[in-house]
């Protein structure tokens, strides 16, 4: 630019009235030089006249650090004086430009917050700088605790180090990525070589997929407690097993059990459906009987209430079975535990027609089908249900033998059975009754018969023992032979009745219309006797409340009862009929009932009609049937009467016939078996009274 | 011991019994085992009562794990339906108890 320099001057004269203007660097276009060549200064008229020395004043000038914007004196009003005053110190800080930026300051909370992030997601070897940092940043800050520092840096430092070692190898390959390699520049080349690399190939193996079988199951509470019993059952054979390990008991225990697994493997289907069997045949036997079952159950004679004194028997089910058809039925006893369980002997009575016996054991809720059958060869004529045992049934028959069947094994054979050789009667045995256990507790019962013996029988292990408590004689007949024998013509016994409280004390009937009082310890007299019927006493029976009060019943149509220490009954009834059975109710100690052979029952309450039955109803259904036992049901209510035929038939009783002592105002009802004892009490006073006066 | 017999004959009287429609024996898993209905009619009641007894056997032990179905009973307009469940087999019964 070699033209510049006379430019220079050519524009600094042009421009001599711009004086202010120290601006020398300024270049004027291509086109100024025609411009500038009017040299003439122009003064505007405005500007200022100064002098010389006025011109060359020096005027300093300062550069300072005010804000030109800032207020020059701010004043503020004082609360404290109550006066406006100036503010000495005016902040002079201008903001030209602010903008809130994300850095943070590396040693701030929050730096290190995000340092220490950083590296866990790098690796340990952040926190080993971290660390170091730190140990530099104690060496910065606290200068004056220098060699406490630097202990504490050194440890920092070693504890560095071993962080370091320790995740020196992890570190190698992160290291190896971040540290670029410092590599020569001038003569560093890369070289590289490549090994074959062998070809890949995959190889795969199968082999047959094992197999599947899908399981599912449910895990119940009651699966739970299932699975606990069966442990607890495996438990318990386990330790029997070990308890009864005698080499013979295994060897007849493997026999039975071999036995068991082929009978169960032939019959697998359809005995296992027994007990369902036996349910749906009840439930089926309650559909169609379902009126009677609810009668039974609830139905009460509302008519009694104006029946005056009166009950009725309301008929409910009829037992029968084609078996026992043509069987009469002989004896009757109910189950004391199973309350819907009875007993039903058949035979006959007719001496010239014997022939074969049944024992059938019905329930009430399946009166189509007994639930056990037994037959015999001869006619049943007794039985009786054990109490404490109610699967012992005792049985007496005509031809003298008597029985004893298990019920817990059903099988047609009784489990014992008397013969000649073991003293069998050699008549019929009318009476048989279970008596408690003697002391070797073994169990044992009585038997009357017409051969005018009562045994004693006990069952022994396998055997009946038995042993003659009493010969029945009858008194006044002793007639002297020849050789000075004396020959006592035997009595027939025909019914039996043991005392509920004095043990060794019993009753017992005759043919002849005697009752004798005796006792098992004296075999050769009896205690008392009692005349008391004309004819063959048919039942004698104790009261189950009062311990003096029983009653007897015969064919000479009459029911007597008595009180023992007396001779002479205290009620005589007449029922126009030869009367099969009496019994006592076991709810009163009033009230029992009577069956006639012309079908009809009789029911007595001493407690409301002294002299009447309060009801008198036939009971079966054609007037030829005879009706010959009746038994009182312990718990229900009910009755069953069995007749000539074979038919059972269970009665209701009615309200009126079962009615308890009223209850006077304001006492409470008393209830048990005294009340019932004072009850009949009262009335045998009457009656007592009665005699003595007459 | 309970004889074969003796089951049989109960069964027999069961199906002789007054308004007893059909008997039936299901086993374990639903296959009926014995009929005196038709064939269909039998796989049909025994599919549909087995499922329905399982489920009320179900509802009575989680409610009391010492207590068991003993047995069900459904009645219906036409007639009533006996279910007895036994161990490995169920006993079903049809009675039309109104005649």
């Amino acid at each position: 630019m070699p033209l510049k320099a006379p430019r220079k001057q050519s524009v600094s004269m042009g421009r001599g009235a711009r004086k202010r203007d120290e601006d020398s660097g300024t270049e004027v276009g291509e086109g100024a030089d025609e411009w500038t060549q009017s040299k003439a200064t122009v003064r505007p008229p405005d500007q200022l006249d100064l002098t010389d020395a006025e011109l060359k004043e020096e005027f300093t000038r300062i550069l300072t650090a005010n804000n030109p914007h800032a207020p020059q004196n701010i004043v503020r009003y004082s609360f404290k004086e109550g006066t406006y005053k100036p503010i000495g110190f005016v902040n002079q800080l201008a903001v030209h430009f602010s903008q809130v930026g994300n850095l943070i300051p590396k040693d701030s909370d929050e730096g290190r917050r995000q340092h220490y992030r950083d590296e866990m997601v790098a690796g340990p070897q952040e926190s080993a700088r971290v660390v170091l940092s730190d140990a530099g940043n104690l060496d910065e800050d606290e200068e004056p605790k220098e060699p406490a520092i630097e202990a504490e840096s050194q440890i920092d430092m070693a504890i560095a180090e071993v962080a370091e070692k320790v995740a020196e190898e992890e570190l190698m390959t992160h290291k190896q990525p971040k540290d670029r390699k410092l590599t020569n520049q001038f003569n560093f080349s890369d070289r590289a070589s490549q090994t074959l690399n062998h070809p890949l190939r995959d190889r795969e193996c199968q082999m047959e997929p094992p197999p599947r079988t899908n399981f599912s199951a449910t895990a119940n509470q009651w699966e739970i407690y299932d699975a606990y019993v069966e442990e607890l059952k495996k438990q318990e054979k386990i330790k029997e097993k070990e308890k009864t390990k005698t080499p013979v008991a295994k060897k007849t225990g493997k026999l039975a059990m071999r036995k068991l697994t082929s009978m169960e493997s032939q019959s697998d289907d359809i005995t296992k459906v027994s007990q369902a069997a036996k349910i749906v045949e009840r439930m089926v036997n309650q559909n169609t009987y379902d009126d009677v079952a609810q009668d039974f159950k609830y139905y009460e004679d509302a008519a009694d209430e104006y029946r005056d004194q009166e009950g009725t028997l309301l008929p409910l089910w009829k037992f029968q079975n084609d078996k026992a058809k043509r069987l009469a039925v002989t004896a009757l006893c109910w189950n004391s535990k199973y309350n819907d369980l009875f007993a039903v002997g058949h035979g006959s009575y007719d001496f010239m027609k014997q022939s074969r016996g049944m024992l059938l054991l019905y329930s009430l809720k399946n009166p189509s089908f007994p639930e056990y059958i037994f037959s015999s060869d001869s006619g049943i004529m007794c039985l009786d249900i054990h109490v404490d045992h109610p699967y012992l049934v005792v049985v007496g028959h005509y031809d003298g033998n008597v029985a004893v069947y298990n019920l817990k094994k059903p099988h047609s054979q009784p489990s014992f059975r008397s013969s000649a050789k073991s003293g069998k009667h050699t008549d019929p045995v009318w009476q048989v009754k279970w008596q408690k256990d003697d002391m070797d507790h073994n169990l044992n019962f009585f038997s009357v018969s017409s051969d005018g013996r009562i045994v004693s029988w006990t069952l022994v292990k396998s055997e009946l023992v038995h042993t003659d408590v009493i010969k029945l004689k009858v008194e006044g007949s002793t007639t002297e032979v020849s050789e000075g024998l004396e020959l006592h013509t035997v009595g027939c016994g025909t019914a039996f009745d043991f005392h509920k409280e004095i043990d060794y004390m019993f009753l017992v009937g005759t043919e002849e219309g005697k009752i004798y009082k005796c006792s098992k310890s004296y075999s050769s007299q009896f205690l008392d006797t009692y005349d008391a019927h004309n004819m063959a006493v048919d039942a004698v029976t104790w009261n189950p409340y009062h311990t003096k009060v029983f009653m007897s019943c015969s064919s000479d149509w009459t029911v007597k009862i008595w009180d023992h220490t007396i001779k002479t009954p205290m009620f005589i009834y007449d029922l126009n009929s030869a009367v099969g059975d009496v019994s006592w109710a076991p709810y009163s100690s009033t009230v029992f009932a009577a069956v006639t052979t012309d079908g009809k029952a009789h029911v007595f309450d001493l407690a409301i009609n002294k002299y009447e039955a309060i009801c008198n109803q036939p009971v079966v259904a054609k007037k030829k049937n005879k009706i010959t036992h009746v038994q009182f049901n312990p718990i229900y209510p009910i009755i069953i009467v069995g007749d000539d035929r074979g038919h059972i038939t269970c009665l209701k009783l009615s309200p009126n016939l079962r009615k308890m002592p009223k209850e006077k105002k304001g006492q409470e009802v008393q209830k048990g078996p005294a009340v019932e004892i004072t009850k009949l009490d009262k009335l045998l006073n009457l009656v007592r009274e009665v005699k003595t006066k007459t | 011991m309970i004889r074969k017999t003796e089951v049989e004959e109960t069964l027999k009287r069961i199906q002789s019994h007054k308004g007893v429609i059909g008997t039936m024996v299901v086993n374990a898993e639903g296959i009926p085992i014995r009929t005196t209905l038709d064939n269909s009619t039998t796989v049909q009641y025994a599919g549909l009562l087995h499922q329905l007894t399982i489920k009320a056997k179900s509802t009575i032990r989680d409610i009391d794990p010492q207590n068991d179905l003993t047995f069900l009973r459904i009645r219906s307009k036409k007639h009533e339906i006996m279910v007895a469940p036994d161990k490995e087999y169920l006993l079903i019964v049809i009675q039309n108890p109104c005649e």
